[in-house]
C-alpha cells in the first residue's frame, strides 16, 4: 500500500517538475516585453474601469499614458487631479490640470410644471421611448423619466426623484465620467465645472422650441426672451434655437441671470437662501431700492471674490 | 390547399369591423396640415409661400432628390403658414398648412368617375408620371413608387405581385377598393406591369376576403396575364418577402431588396393611384381610410384628402368613444399610437384605429420563461429574445451578427409573448442603432 503511495509522487513529482521545464523554456519562448511602467500607472488608477476616460478601462488607460509621450488629451475623471499627478510621477511627465466637473440634469419639468398629455406604456426605457415618439408631454425635448441615466451610473450618483419624475445628482457622488450623458437619448446631461462649493447655475431646460410653443407645454421652460444674456456681464450666456446656455467656464456665479429669468428656468444650486423680495413686509417704493442695493452690491462682492 | 408562406407568423382575431362599409367621400375639413416628409427618402421643399392661392392637384412641394416624392395640394385655398407641427410621431415635422376655400382643382385634372382604359404602351412616360404625380407606397411604408419600378442595373423584374392581402386586423380598406375600384384597378396593374415590361402579374389575397377573390376572378377570368391567388390567413402575409413566398415560393436573401428574385410587389392603393395619375392626370392627393375600433359608432371607409386632420375621421365616425384608450396610426399589429388627434392624415394612413382602455392595456413585463415562441412565429427566422437582450445590452456586433436589419417589424413576437415582454420595443431600438453603425461604416 505505501509503496503505491511513494510510486504516485514520484511519478507525479516527476511529471510536474518536467512540465516546469517546459513551461520555463515556453514562457521565454514566448515572452511578451510589456512596459513595466504600464503596471505601475495601473496602480495609481483607481480601477472603477467606467470608462469615463474614453478607453475600454484602466488597464487600456495606463497603456495610453505610457504610450503618449503628452498627458494633455488624458484625464481620469474618478481620479482628478491628483492621480493624474501619480501617473505623471510615474512616467516623469506634466500632468495638465483640469477642473473638475459634475453631471447636471437640465430639465425641471416635473410632473407639477409639465402636465402629461398621454400615457406611455411601452419598454420601460428612454432610448426605447425617445425612438417611438416625442414623449408623453407636449415637450419633445424633456426628460422621459425611464431612468436610462440611472442605470448608466455606475458610482450611484444618480437617482431617480419619484416625485418630479427626474432624476437627480448626488453631487459628492459624482466624478464626471459621463456615462449618464451618453445614455441620455435626449443630450439632456451636461458634464459641467464644478463650482466653489458645489455651487452651480445653469439653464436646466433643452427645449428649443419658440416661447409660446415651450411656455404652454412646461411651466419652467426657456422661453429664448435672452433677458439673461442681455444681463449677463461675463458674456457667459449664449442664444441658439431659441434656448439660452451658460458657458460654466465664463459663468462668475453672479446669479443676476437667475433673477432676471422669468419662468425660473435658470437654477441656481448650492448657494445660501437669499432674501426674497417679496416676502418683506410691504415698505414704499423708495426703501424697497435702498434694500434692494445692499444686496446686490453683496453678490458684486461675492463676485470679486469668486474672480480671485 | 391555399398557398400561404412557411414560417411563423400568428393568426390575431380579425376584427374587421368595416369590411361591409363602403367607401365614402369624407366632407372638406376647413385647413389641412400637409407635412413636406410623407415619405422614406429625403424630404420635399416647399415650392409655396404664405398667402399663396392653390388649387387642388397643385404641386406645392418638390421630391428632394431620387429617393423621395412630389407633394400635392389636396384642397384648394390659401396657405396659411409654413410650419412645424407634429405629424404621427409626435415630433414636430416641416409642412404646409392650407386654409380650405372651396374645392377648385388644377387644370388637366379629370375628377370624373369616367373608365379610362386606354393607354399608350410607354415604360418610361409611365414612370414619369407616376413620379411627377408623387405616388409611394399605400400600404404603410409609404417608399417612393416609381424608384420600386426602376431596378437596379444588371437585375429585371419577372413579375408584378399586388399586393391584397391586407393582414392587419381590423383594415378594410385595401378590402373594399378591389371590390369598388376593380376595373380601376386592374388599369392600374396593367400599367405597372407596361412600366415594368413584365408579363405576369399576380393578386395576393387572403381568403378572408372572398368576395374580393370572386369579384376580381370574375374580373381576370379573360386575361391570363394576371392571375388572383388565394391565400391562407396568416400574419404578416402583407409584408413584402412573405408576399413574394407565398406566391412565388421564392425566398428574398437576407439583406436583399425583392428585385432580386425577380418580383416588384405594390399594394392595391398604390395600382389604384397609379391609375389615377397616368389615366386621370391626378396626384395623390386623397386615399382611403378605415376608421374603426369596437367601441366606434360607425366604423367606415372615407376617401380622404391627404392633410386632413384625424380628429375629423373620428368625428365622422361617430366621436370618440368614451373608453378609448388608445389611438393607433394604422392597424393594431404594426400601427403606431398617436398623441394627439390633430395630427394629419397622410399618404401612409391606412387607418384609424381606436381601441378601447381595457384591451389598449399592456401588460407589465414578466421574466422570459424560454419558452421560444418568439422564434417559432418569427416570419424571419430570427430570435427575438435573443436580440432584445442584445439591444437591451448595447451589444450591437452581436445584435448584428443575428441578422437584426432583417426583421420586419411586424410585432408577432411581442404578441405571441406570455411573459409580455416588449420585444419589438427593444429590437427597433437595437435596428435603429446598428442600421446608423452600418451607415456611418459605409461613409
Amino acid at each position: 500500500m505505501s509503496d503505491t503511495i511513494i510510486y504516485t509522487m514520484i511519478a507525479l513529482s516527476a511529471i510536474g517538475i518536467l512540465a516546469a521545464v517546459i513551461l520555463y523554456f515556453v514562457a521565454q519562448k514566448f515572452k511578451v516585453y510589456e512596459d513595466p511602467r504600464i503596471d505601475e500607472v495601473e496602480n495609481a488608477l483607481p480601477g472603477a474601469n467606467c470608462g469615463g476616460c474614453g478607453y475600454a478601462g484602466c488597464r487600456a488607460f495606463a497603456e495610453a499614458c505610457v504610450k503618449e509621450n503628452d498627458l494633455s488629451d488624458l484625464f481620469c475623471p474618478v481620479g482628478g487631479n491628483d492621480c493624474m499627478g501619480d501617473v505623471a510621477g510615474v512616467l516623469g511627465l506634466e500632468a495638465v490640470q483640469q477642473d473638475p466637473r459634475v453631471a447636471v440634469v437640465r430639465c425641471n419639468g416635473s410632473c407639477e410644471h409639465r402636465p402629461k398629455t398621454n400615457q406611455y406604456d411601452g419598454a420601460s426605457s428612454c432610448a426605447a421611448a425617445a425612438s417611438l415618439y416625442s414623449g408623453d408631454t407636449g415637450c419633445q425635448f424633456g426628460c422621459l423619466s425611464h431612468g436610462d441615466c440611472v442605470a448608466a451610473c455606475d458610482f450611484d450618483a444618480l437617482h431617480m426623484n419619484p416625485e418630479t419624475g427626474l432624476p437627480e445628482v448626488v453631487d459628492d457622488k459624482c466624478i464626471a465620467c459621463g456615462a449618464c450623458v451618453e445614455a441620455c437619448p435626449k443630450t439632456l446631461i451636461e458634464l459641467r465645472k464644478r463650482g466653489p462649493k458645489d455651487r452651480k447655475i445653469f439653464v436646466s431646460c433643452r427645449n428649443e422650441d419658440k416661447g409660446g410653443v415651450a411656455k404652454k407645454s412646461c411651466a419652467v421652460a426657456c422661453i429664448g426672451c435672452s433677458k439673461c444674456f442681455k444681463v449677463c456681464p461675463f458674456d457667459a450666456i449664449t442664444m441658439n434655437n431659441n434656448l439660452a446656455f451658460i458657458d460654466s467656464d465664463k459663468c462668475k456665479l453672479c446669479r443676476k441671470c437667475v433673477v432676471e429669468c422669468p419662468t425660473n428656468a435658470i437654477i441656481e444650486v448650492g448657494f445660501p437662501p437669499r432674501k426674497i423680495k417679496t416676502d418683506l413686509p410691504p415698505k414704499p417704493a423708495v426703501k424697497k431700492e435702498a434694500v434692494v442695493k445692499p444686496e446686490s452690491t453683496a453678490s458684486e462682492e461675492k463676485k470679486t471674490e469668486n474672480l480671485d | 390547399m391555399l398557398k400561404t408562406f412557411k414560417l411563423g407568423g400568428v393568426h390575431p382575431a380579425e376584427n374587421k369591423l368595416s369590411a361591409d362599409k363602403a367607401i365614402e367621400k369624407l366632407a372638406l375639413p376647413k385647413s389641412v396640415f400637409i407635412p413636406v416628409a410623407q415619405h422614406i427618402g429625403a424630404p420635399a421643399q416647399a415650392l409655396v409661400k404664405k398667402g399663396d392661392q392653390v388649387k387642388a392637384g397643385q404641386l406645392i412641394a418638390q421630391s428632394g432628390g431620387f429617393v423621395s416624392a412630389n407633394i400635392h395640394s389636396s384642397v384648394s385655398g390659401t396657405v396659411k403658414k409654413i410650419d412645424l407641427s407634429p405629424d404621427s410621431s409626435g415630433y414636430p415635422k416641416q409642412g404646409i398648412f392650407i386654409d380650405v376655400e372651396g374645392d377648385e382643382w388644377a387644370e388637366g385634372i379629370d375628377t370624373s368617375d369616367k373608365l379610362v382604359e386606354k393607354f399608350e404602351a410607354d415604360s418610361k412616360k409611365i414612370i414619369d408620371k407616376i413620379n411627377a404625380a408623387g405616388i409611394v407606397g399605400l400600404g404603410g411604408a409609404t417608399f417612393p413608387t416609381h424608384v420600386k419600378l426602376m431596378p437596379p442595373q444588371g437585375m429585371t423584374a419577372e413579375m408584378l405581385l399586388i399586393n391584397g392581402v391586407e393582414c392587419e386586423p381590423y383594415l378594410t380598406s385595401d378590402h373594399r377598393v378591389m371590390l369598388e375600384k376593380a376595373p380601376e384597378l386592374l388599369v392600374g396593374i396593367r400599367l405597372l406591369m407596361c412600366a415594368l415590361e413584365v408579363k405576369k402579374a399576380y393578386i395576393g389575397i387572403e381568403n378572408n376576403k372572398p368576395d374580393a377573390i370572386a369579384h376580381l376572378q370574375k374580373l381576370t377570368a379573360s386575361d391570363a396575364s394576371i392571375e388572383v391567388v388565394p391565400l391562407k390567413v396568416k400574419y404578416p402575409q402583407g409584408g413584402e418577402k412573405q408576399l413574394i413566398k407565398a406566391v412565388t415560393g421564392r425566398e428574398v436573401p437576407s439583406g436583399a431588396l425583392p428585385i432580386a428574385v425577380g418580383a416588384v410587389v405594390n399594394n392595391v392603393g398604390t395600382a389604384l393611384a397609379v391609375y389615377e395619375a397616368v389615366q386621370k392626370n391626378k396626384p395623390l392627393v386623397e386615399r382611403v381610410v378605415t376608421i374603426t375600433g369596437k367601441s366606434v359608432a360607425k366604423p367606415s371607409n372615407f376617401l380622404v384628402r391627404i392633410g386632413t386632420p384625424v380628429q375629423e375621421l373620428i368625428d365622422a365616425a361617430g366621436g370618440l368613444p368614451e373608453d378609448a384608450g388608445k389611438i393607433i396610426s394604422g392597424g393594431p399589429m404594426m400601427g403606431k399610437a398617436i398623441a394627439s388627434t390633430t395630427v394629419p392624415v397622410t399618404k401612409g394612413t391606412s387607418g384609424i384605429l381606436i381601441m378601447q382602455d381595457k384591451e389598449a392595456k399592456r401588460e407589465q413585463m414578466k421574466t422570459c420563461i424560454r419558452c421560444t415562441r418568439c422564434v417559432t412565429v418569427c416570419p424571419m427566422g430570427l430570435e427575438p429574445y435573443y436580440l432584445m437582450t442584445v439591444s437591451d445590452k448595447k451589444l450591437w456586433e452581436k445584435a448584428e451578427e443575428q441578422h437584426i436589419m432583417d426583421c420586419i417589424e411586424c410585432g408577432s413576437c411581442s404578441y405571441t409573448c406570455p411573459a409580455d415582454r416588449p420585444l419589438l420595443d427593444y429590437i427597433r431600438l437595437g435596428k435603429g442603432k446598428v442600421g446608423s453603425i452600418i451607415r456611418s461604416r459605409k461613409n
